[in-house]
């Protein structure tokens, strides 16, 4: 444990936070300013180590409110950035902050490619399933029907899940949370931070103004997110409701819904989750789950070791290639191969 | 070894064969050859975009051309003196490259039905088919003779065959009066351990050659030249793509950087970023990106981690690259992008050369969006520009998009090794921790340079990005003056940096009327034919513009003192639409040339010549 004693104080700019009230993102600043001090902490960086990417829309803004080294940069290229930041100097703790349009519609080729790299950054993704900065048109992850100002009369396209993606593109870290929890979203960045490799937060939020209670349905209150989501925990038996009393088991290829002492369901017959095995499976299955056939899934729902973590293997590769290479200079460069003299 | 003949000012040879004859390794031991005796060299790989076209036929013929003489090659010739033709398909491919009193020598054993039918022959006879009468033909049977000369050896008929290009080696090594020593070292070094019994057999092949020609009186043809009286000092042949890549590693260390290369592989920048990949010992990075916006935003990234950032690419890429370029203009960040042009538009001719990029370079963003834009002019010049790029990007916090092109990046020449202690030192203008609190966009006063700070320096934490910024602290501003003013400095600081660059050059009469205007990797074809032209009497000159923008202060003087203002150019007026503009007071003549070709010395003359 490193003794920094940073406040959430300490990671907050000068500059005023201009997103509109109500909006979600206020409540994931106060949750990252919160995570950031325990950060510190637990994997001694200081906080001129921490550097914050962000790409273009409402989401994106965010690196403005940070105290740290940070970059805004153009639209869907935050991945990229980071991943030139975080391989120019693999000592740094790279965050990313971008949105449902930032990194799955001009974005998703990167998010895809530094999920298959692994490399390790941070990304937190702001869904609010709509584009907020454009005022509003549909975003790949808007529902299905959706009516915008580009889809009067309902999209017709199928979304991403956000989940689903990034395990489907080798992700070894994916998790979910809800804008209004705050203490929940910090630990979720915590033990992103703690990741190697990539590691996928997605934050439900909220657009008041063009896409106001997209998440209600399952996320609305405190009541209603106990019924309709489900908090996994790594090593803990899936369960969820306000008495903890509804699971879930694999019903042949399925996930299915169960009641406690119904149907003859007992607390045994519960599927524990296990965020760190590499079969994808049940990952993928979780993440998946929508509303209202399912509660929707909270947590780290995947948190796999792999021994492939692209900084670190060029890292050492470089170290490899140093120790064994007779070109150490730039005159052994000029010097190597076919050389002849004149005179 | 009997002198033969009187020795001749320069010689241009080119082997041809399939693709799978072993030409480009022939003519690459046969260049170093001539460049060990002393000869200036010039070379151009002429090979077809597919890998392994059909052999046979007269798409999948490989050329390797190389001009030696004793002074003044700086380009690899029009038209060949000798050419070494594999089989029939490589006769037909190069009859346009032929001199009229060319020697050609031909693989008697290739002229085979089959052959001439896959390379189209209506008749027997390619000679006559091809109107080479007047040439002096030889026909040597070398696969058969190749074969005999490894009777003896341990080796599968097969791998026997592979070696007749060794045997057309041995010829062009007697006929241009040269020993065989290197090439034995070369084929030593190459296969010595590994495959003892190969070696020999090569070994034995070359001298197979040497000894069929010297005993069949090809002195009559003897294509010596006089050694070029190079300064003393030690040598090397280089292509245009590894010497940019080597002057990015040197400025790394010159600046105390490490070097970071984000880049997708194109046509025909891709030996850039391979080269650069075998070099992590010299604390290189490399990431082979998702795409070539992903490229320059690595780049992007690792500038702003505090690196030397480079991207390299061709002229789509840089297409692709372009908002990314705004954004490292806006956020004032060291960046080398390198375009090695090819023929356009799309896809265009990716294994041609053109330089029809330079609007693209320094226009073609969004906004008011300056860069510095410079130009290589040799494949050996791609090592000092590509250091100067750097060094300019970094101590000047700007982008700088270096000009290539597919011509000087496969080309080799011989290149005088340089000392690393004798190159300039590169200076970043990092922050230090008693710059707070830290105002990102505060500027020198006469470079108008910002201080970098980057991630890890304590107390610096700042944020920069894509929106307009308040001209001191960097805040988002939308404040009209404060755009105003940062347009005018971000122009300004661009401006600035013809106060580092050299003073424009001119070459050729001192009284001359007439000045020939090139940039880039045209200078060699040119230079060559402005001094044929002096030598010829004519009152012309020779400019070569290496920087684009800002163009050197002294231009201006120098366009004052001539007549008339010829723009050279491979594409179709770019530079003298341009120069128009910067210049109004002047007329510029325009010769564009869009045939992803190299000029050719001849038509360069002609040109001239029309003009004066």
């Amino acid at each position: 444990m490193a003794n920094y004693n940073y406040k959430p104080e300490d990671f907050k700019s000068n500059q005023q936070v201009k997103w509109c009230a109500g909006c979600g993102d206020h409540a994931v600043l106060n949750s990252v300013q919160r995570a950031l001090p325990e950060i510190a902490e637990k994997l001694d960086i200081p906080r001129e180590k921490f550097v914050f990417i962000s790409g273009i829309g409402c989401s994106s803004r965010f690196i403005y409110y940070m105290n740290t080294y940070a970059f805004h940069t153009i639209h869907g290229r935050a991945i990229a950035v980071a991943t030139g930041v975080k391989s120019g100097n693999p000592d740094l703790s790279v965050w990313v902050c971008t949105g449902d349009g930032d990194s799955l519609a001009i974005g998703g080729n990167h998010f895809i490619h530094a999920l298959r790299r692994n490399i390790d950054l941070n990304v937190i993704l702001f869904n609010n399933e709509i584009y907020g900065l454009t005022k509003g048109q549909y975003s790949p992850t808007s529902k299905y029907g959706l009516v915008t100002k580009t889809s009067p009369y309902g999209t017709i396209e199928q979304p991403f899940n956000p989940g689903e993606l990034t395990i489907g593109a080798k992700g070894t870290f994916f998790a979910r949370t809800v804008d209004a929890e705050v203490m929940l979203t910090k630990d979720i960045l915590v033990e992103a931070a703690q990741h190697r490799g990539t590691s996928v937060v997605e934050a439900l939020v909220n657009c008041m103004i063009f896409n106001n209670k997209t998440h209600a349905n399952f996320a609305a209150d405190k009541a209603t997110r106990a019924e309709h989501t489900i908090l996994l925990r790594h090593g803990e038996k899936m369960l969820f409701g306000a008495n903890k009393d509804k699971g879930l088991v694999l019903d042949g290829l399925k996930l299915k819904v169960v009641t406690i002492g119904e149907d003859g369901y007992t607390l045994d017959d519960i599927l524990t989750h296990d965020a760190t095995t590499e079969d994808t499976t049940l990952h993928t299955m979780l993440a998946a789950m929508k509303y209202p056939e399912y509660p929707v899934a909270l947590g780290v729902i995947r948190n796999t070791p792999s021994p492939f973590v692209y900084d670190q293997s060029l890292v050492c590769q470089q170290q490899s290639v140093k120790e064994s290479s007779k070109i150490q200079s730039v005159d052994d460069l000029l010097n190597s191969g076919e050389v002849f003299e004149i005179g | 070894m009997e002198q033969k003949t009187s020795l001749l000012k320069d010689v241009v040879i080119r082997f041809s064969g399939d693709s799978g004859d072993g030409m480009q390794l022939t003519g690459t031991l046969f260049s170093e050859t001539l460049a060990l005796g002393g000869n200036v060299i010039s070379t151009f790989p002429d090979y077809p975009a597919e890998i392994r076209a059909p052999q046979g036929t007269v798409a999948g013929v490989s050329g390797f051309q190389v001009h030696f003489g004793s002074v003044g090659v700086n380009h690899p010739g029009d038209l060949c003196d000798v050419l070494v033709a594999m089989n029939p398909a490589a006769l037909k491919a190069n009859v346009r490259f032929i001199k009229p009193d060319a020697t050609i020598i031909v693989d008697a054993d290739s002229v085979t039905a089959d052959n001439l039918a896959k390379a189209s022959f209506q008749t027997s006879d390619p000679i006559s088919e091809l109107n080479l009468e007047g040439r002096n033909i030889i026909f040597a049977r070398i696969t058969t003779m190749t074969r005999e000369a490894l009777a003896d050896v341990e080796l599968d008929i097969k791998s026997k065959t592979k070696c007749k290009n060794m045997f057309a080696l041995g010829i062009c090594l007697y006929i241009t009066e040269r020993d065989t020593a290197h090439a034995h070292e070369y084929i030593n070094n190459k296969f010595g351990k590994k495959n003892p019994t190969v070696a020999a057999a090569n070994n034995s092949v070359i001298e197979a050659g040497y000894n069929y020609a010297a005993n069949n009186h090809l002195n009559h043809s003897s294509y010596a030249v006089e050694p070029a009286g190079l300064p003393k000092g030690r040598y090397r042949t280089l292509n245009g793509n590894v010497a940019t890549a080597w002057g990015l590693i040197a400025a790394s260390h010159a600046a105390g950087l490490k070097l970071f290369c984000g880049s997708y592989p194109i046509t025909p920048a891709t030996v850039i970023l391979e080269e650069l990949a075998k070099h992590k010992s010299l604390g290189v990075t490399t990431v082979q990106a998702e795409d070539e916006i992903a490229g320059i935003c690595t780049a992007i990234g690792a500038a702003f981690a505090g690196r030397l950032a480079v991207t390299t690419t061709s002229g789509p890429g840089l297409s692709l690259k372009s908002e990314a370029l705004g954004l490292a203009v806006m956020a004032e960040l060291p960046l080398v992008v390198v375009d090695v042009q090819r023929g356009g538009p799309s896809t265009g001719l990716p294994t041609k050369t053109e330089q029809s990029d330079l609007m693209q370079a320094l226009y073609g963003r969004n906004g008011e969006s300056p860069v510095v834009v410079m130009a290589a002019t040799s494949p050996g010049d791609c090592f000092y520009s590509a250091f100067m790029a750097a060094k300019i990007a970094v101590e000047r916090m700007v982008p700088v998009v270096l000009l290539t092109d597919g011509f000087i990046a496969n080309s080799s020449e011989a290149w005088a090794i340089p000392q690393f202690s004798d190159m300039a030192k590169i200076c970043p203008p990092f922050a230090t921790a008693d710059n707070t609190p830290f105002m990102p966009y505060q500027r020198d006063d006469q470079t108008l340079a910002r201080k970098w700070a980057t991630p890890g320096m304590a107390g610096l934490e700042h944020r920069v990005g894509g929106l307009e910024k308040d001209c001191a602290t960097g805040n988002i501003s939308y404040d009209p003056a404060n755009h105003q003013r940062m347009v005018d400095l971000r122009k300004a600081k661009i401006d600035a940096v013809a106060d580092i660059i050299p003073e424009q050059d001119v070459v050729g009469a001192s009284d001359a009327q007439t000045l020939v205007i090139g940039w880039g990797g045209t200078q060699g074809h040119i230079r060559s034919a402005v001094e044929q032209l002096v030598d010829e009497g004519a009152s012309v000159a020779h400019c070569h513009i290496k920087y684009l923008n800002p163009l050197p202060k002294n231009l201006d003087q120098i366009f004052a003192r001539y007549k008339k203002l010829i723009v050279c150019e491979l594409n179709s007026g770019q530079l003298a639409t341009y120069l128009q503009g910067q210049f109004p007071q002047y007329t510029f003549l325009g010769m564009g040339k869009v045939q992803g070709q190299p000029f050719t010395i001849a038509e360069l003359v002609e040109f001239i010549k029309t003009q004066i």
